[in-house]
């Protein structure tokens, strides 16, 4: 039993090791010369264009269906006004960028890992390495960059829509104009509330790139190991956006309401 | 067939080769995954433009042997000099720039399925050449498919061709950098015999084209007869046999006539 115990944390340090190693490898490969370009463009629109349709009617359902759970609370203590601002205020700081981040880990990361992992089982990067081109800067910098970028757009898309979902909610049992239901939202937030919310976007979508990329790259040779990698894909990065959730939330308070 | 039926006579270009250049030293070469050794005590050398043809049963370190030669493995011990450096100690750059020299064509091809053939062919072009002439690219190109006798295949996706035009076309992506040495894992492998034929062929073909010097693993002993000038045979780890196909055809020793 000890004996497992130590097998155990041995390869999760090696594994710790190796993600450590393999981020170095990332950084040292942006830096380098001949970016490319098309790969990133065609990687945005696969991971962001292609995802944004199911973003969109997420954030849609959840800003509808947060507007119904809240008015009976709401209205119970005379508060019915509140609504434009409570479901503002939860979706841009923190359900909107969770929610679209966990959509896109079980979509992009299980896709980037299931793709990357097949071209490791059938030699694609061997063949890429052994042939003197660079897999790290094709494959790897390009999805990583790439989910950077377009989570943080998705996240922003998917807010947007939420508070229409949210309009059209109220719209069901309240009567509320377009103009003054949104001069509401914005009126209810300022810097402190969309900033963080932007930046932890970066940082969720760097983990499911980076978490999709290292799963690919190190999974084992046999068609099962595809499937292991997909897998662990997503779980290990739905895991890192609820630890970067956590630890951007912590910042925050301490910079802004402390 | 006629690359075939030449195959007797030395053609003159490798004739006219610095004589005796060694292109890859292999001296001393162990290697083990776990407790498993696969490779016990490796001693190989290939001249330039010469093919040589490495036989063994699975799982004797024959694709082991050839992933240390193009820095894919580190050695646990030994010496593999290609061109004369160690490839243990080269830098990242000087590894990049020794394999643009090398060939390795894979048993599965290993097409890049998400790119046509066209996308394939153009890809070490472009990315490990640099090459930014549009006009150079295609005449590459179409070189190529035409040399391994698939002019037409370019708009296809790796998914729409055979096993042996795959096997072509991951042949033509390795030649298309004009490398100076060719390393096949298993070329013949999973096809039929007459496209194992048609391939061992090609091989010797491209070999006369592109002036290569090769090594050849394979199970196949057609594709050893057509392609080698030298042949050895591996056992546990280490070479056992060595010498021209016809010489280990007629060995006294039983387990290497066990091949023929």
């Amino acid at each position: 039993m000890a004996e497992e115990v130590l097998t155990g944390w041995r390869s999760w340090l090696e594994s710790a090791g190796d993600q450590g190693i393999f981020l170095t490898r990332f950084f040292r490969n942006i830096f380098k010369g001949g970016f490319e370009w098309s790969e990133f463009v065609r990687q945005c629109y696969e991971i962001g264009y292609k995802s944004m349709m199911l973003v969109g009617l997420t954030s849609f359902i959840m800003g509808l269906v947060l507007i119904l759970q809240l008015r009976p609370t709401l209205v119970s203590f005379g508060a019915e006004s509140m609504l434009p601002k409570t479901l503002t205020v939860s979706v841009i700081r923190e359900i909107g960028p969770v929610i679209t981040a966990i959509i896109c880990a079980g979509k992009i990361a299980s896709s980037i890992g299931a793709e990357l992992g097949s071209m490791k089982v059938t030699e694609q990067i061997d063949a890429m390495e052994v042939s003197g081109a660079n897999p790290i800067q094709y494959l790897v910098v390009t999805r990583i960059l790439a989910t950077s970028f377009m989570v943080p757009l998705l996240a922003m898309i998917g807010d947007v829509i939420a508070l229409i979902g949210g309009y059209i909610a109220l719209n069901i049992t309240d009567k509320i104009s377009f103009f003054l239901y949104f001069n509401k939202c914005v009126g209810s937030i300022d810097f402190t509330d969309y900033m963080p919310a932007l930046i932890k976007t970066v940082f969720f979508g760097f983990a499911i790139g980076f978490v999709g990329c290292y799963k690919g790259f190190h999974s084992n040779r046999g068609t099962e190991s595809v499937g292991i990698a997909a897998n662990s894909a997503v779980v290990t990065s739905s895991l890192w956006i609820f630890f970067i959730d956590m630890v951007v939330v912590q910042i925050t308070n301490l910079l802004y309401y402390s | 067939m006629e690359a075939v039926e030449n195959r007797k006579e030395r053609p003159q270009w490798r004739n006219d080769l610095k004589k005796d250049e060694v292109v890859i030293e292999i001296k001393g070469l162990k290697k083990s995954f776990g407790k498993k050794t696969v490779l016990k005590n490796i001693n190989l050398t290939l001249k330039r433009g010469e093919n040589l043809v490495v036989l063994g049963r699975s799982g004797q370190g024959k694709s082991v042997t050839i992933q240390c030669i193009v820095g894919m493995l580190t050695p646990d011990a030994g010496s593999v000099k290609v061109f004369g450096k160690e490839v243990s100690e080269l830098s990242d750059d000087e590894l990049k720039e020794m394999r643009t020299k090398i060939g390795f064509l894979f048993q599965s091809g290993a097409l890049y399925d998400s790119m046509t053939v066209r996308e394939n062919l153009e890809f070490p072009l472009t990315r490990v050449l640099k090459m930014k002439d549009r006009n150079e690219i295609n005449r590459r190109v179409e070189e190529v498919l035409d040399s391994v006798g698939l002019p037409d295949a370019g708009s296809k996706m790796p998914s729409d061709l055979s096993g042996g035009m795959r096997k072509r076309i991951g042949l033509a992506r390795t030649l298309i950098v004009h490398p100076e040495i060719m390393l096949y894992d298993e070329p013949t492998t999973g096809l039929d015999p007459l496209t194992s034929r048609e391939i061992s062929e090609l091989i010797l073909k491209m070999q006369e084209k592109y002036k290569t010097s090769s090594i050849i693993i394979t199970h196949d002993m057609e594709c050893a007869e057509i392609t080698s000038d030298r042949v050895v045979i591996m056992n546990e780890g280490e070479y056992v046999a060595e010498g021209t196909f016809e010489e280990l055809k007629d060995s006294k020793d039983e387990f290497t006539r066990s091949y023929f």
